[in-house]
């Protein structure tokens, strides 16, 4: 079971379609203990990230994620979901995040547009599970992380230069693209997190 | 490992269905409807096909029609895995959010947008920018000069094109949907000057939509018009190209886009 964090921020619903579509069972829940007894867990996300790190503590699941993250169970974030896993985010202020990964979360920069809108190729930057293969995967984000230990990185794509696409440390997952847009590419992705041992 | 150029974003091909009670329709110059199908199977089958999005449109204006639209988008919602927008009456903040929860990736607001600009604002900072999109429907009314129309193209606003854009792109739109009335339905090609424009306007993506009938019209929208993306309805609708044969030939011009499946 799939335990879909649902802490009021980011499009759970397109997420649940995908896992439904795949035949994945999940429960959707803010729920710590509930969250608690699944065996995967994905932290979605959309919008900014000062709200949504309020909302994780509000929610009392920050602390719960750090419990889960040393248990050695996965964890994937996705878009936002990802950059929350970093040390710190410089947007519109400056917040900390989970830490769980040491990072920055900064503005892409030296791009066409300040967002970073639409698909982009994806490149396995390290032989890895989760994302083995290129291919296309649709991307919404103005904001980039930025690691501090590079071999994290385990596919990149390029936009004002490169930016991390798919990270992992250990049990610890994360796409910036979102892989419940991105047709056959994306959900085998999904489907690779939840067959995967991390 | 594979070298990549710097900026690897691809443009986007995005066929739009035009929704009148359930049913797919393509206006030509905003009349005379067409019916075309099933929106649900047509958006699948475009996805399947390699549409990098989809938009539905929905132009019937009744009570009714809300319900079909919400059937619609949560259809779409489970059995399309690309992004889609869904534009067409909306007016208020509880149509976005009833959309949005339904499964729409993206709103797309127009006359609303100019009746209250402030609806703009409000549903970026609520819903986020990436989910909105502002259409915006102009007609050249002097050379160099192109105002804005509201409902459906039929009433002037008074607005300057290139004014317009600015103001709700920093109003928080994600996107610019821009139509060129005059081109719409002529198959000529797109307005390359408004949106060449528009789109050295705006920080935000701008998708060229209107006059689209040959291969080279989607090559001149991103290269002379410098679109990010390129929307069209009846050269798909009615099998003039595939968008496969689309991708190609921009692909074979040097223009980046995405062909499915590995690529490597």
């Amino acid at each position: 079971m799939i335990g879909m964090i649902d802490y009021g921020v980011g499009n759970v619903g397109s997420l649940g379609n995908a896992l439904r579509y795949l035949e994945l069972p999940f429960v959707l829940s803010a729920d710590p203990d509930e969250l608690d007894r699944c065996e995967q867990l994905i932290l979605p996300g959309v919008g900014a990230f000062g709200p949504a790190i309020e909302r994780l503590r509000n929610c009392n699941l920050d602390g719960f994620l750090l419990e889960w993250a040393a248990s050695g169970k996965p964890l994937l974030g996705i878009c936002l979901g990802m950059q929350l896993l970093l040390s710190a985010s410089r947007e519109r202020g400056q917040y900390d995040g989970l830490g769980l990964i040491p990072g920055q979360v900064r503005k892409i920069e030296g791009a066409p547009r300040e967002v970073h809108m639409g698909w982009n190729e994806v490149i396995p930057r390290r032989e890895n599970y989760l994302v083995p293969r290129s291919g296309y995967a649709y991307f919404v984000h103005s904001y980039r992380c930025i690691l501090d230990d590079l071999t994290i990185v385990i596919a990149d794509t390029s936009y004002g230069g490169l930016l991390a696409a798919a990270i992992q440390k250990d049990n610890i997952l994360g796409v910036q693209f979102h892989p419940e847009k991105s047709q056959e590419y994306g959900l085998d992705i999904l489907q690779r997190f939840a067959d995967g041992k991390f | 490992m594979p070298e990549r150029r710097p900026d690897g974003l691809t443009r986007r091909i995005i066929p739009c269905l035009d929704v009148h009670e359930g049913q797919v329709v393509k206006g030509v110059k905003f009349v005379n409807l067409v019916q075309e199908g099933d929106p649900v199977e047509l958006g699948a089958r475009y996805s399947d096909m390699g549409a990098d999005e989809l938009v539905f449109l929905d132009i019937s204006a009744s009570v009714q029609a809300r319900q079909h639209v919400l059937d619609l988008t949560k259809r779409v919602a489970r059995e399309v895995f690309i992004p889609f927008t869904i534009g067409g009456g909306i007016r208020a903040l509880d149509d976005m959010e009833a959309l949005l929860t339904a499964g729409a990736d993206k709103i797309a607001l127009n006359t609303a947008a100019l009746i209250d600009p402030e609806v703009v604002t409000s549903g970026a900072n609520r819903f986020g920018s990436q989910c909105m999109v502002v259409a915006v429907d102009v007609k050249r009314t002097a050379p160099g000069s192109w105002e804005v129309f509201s409902h459906s193209g039929s009433r002037s606003t008074g607005r300057e094109a290139a004014d317009w854009t600015r103001e709700i792109a920093e109003r928080g739109a994600g996107e610019i949907l821009l139509t060129s009335i005059d081109a719409d339905g002529t198959q000529a090609g797109v307005d390359l000057e408004i949106t060449r424009r528009v789109s050295e306007t705006v920080p935000v993506p701008v998708i060229a939509s209107g006059g689209i009938g040959q291969l080279s019209h989607f090559k001149d929208a991103v290269e002379r018009g410098k679109a990010d993306a390129v929307l069209a309805a009846s050269v798909f609708h009615r099998g003039i190209f595939t968008i496969d044969e689309v991708k190609t030939y921009l692909q074979q011009a040097g223009i980046p886009v995405r062909i499915t499946g590995e690529t490597q």
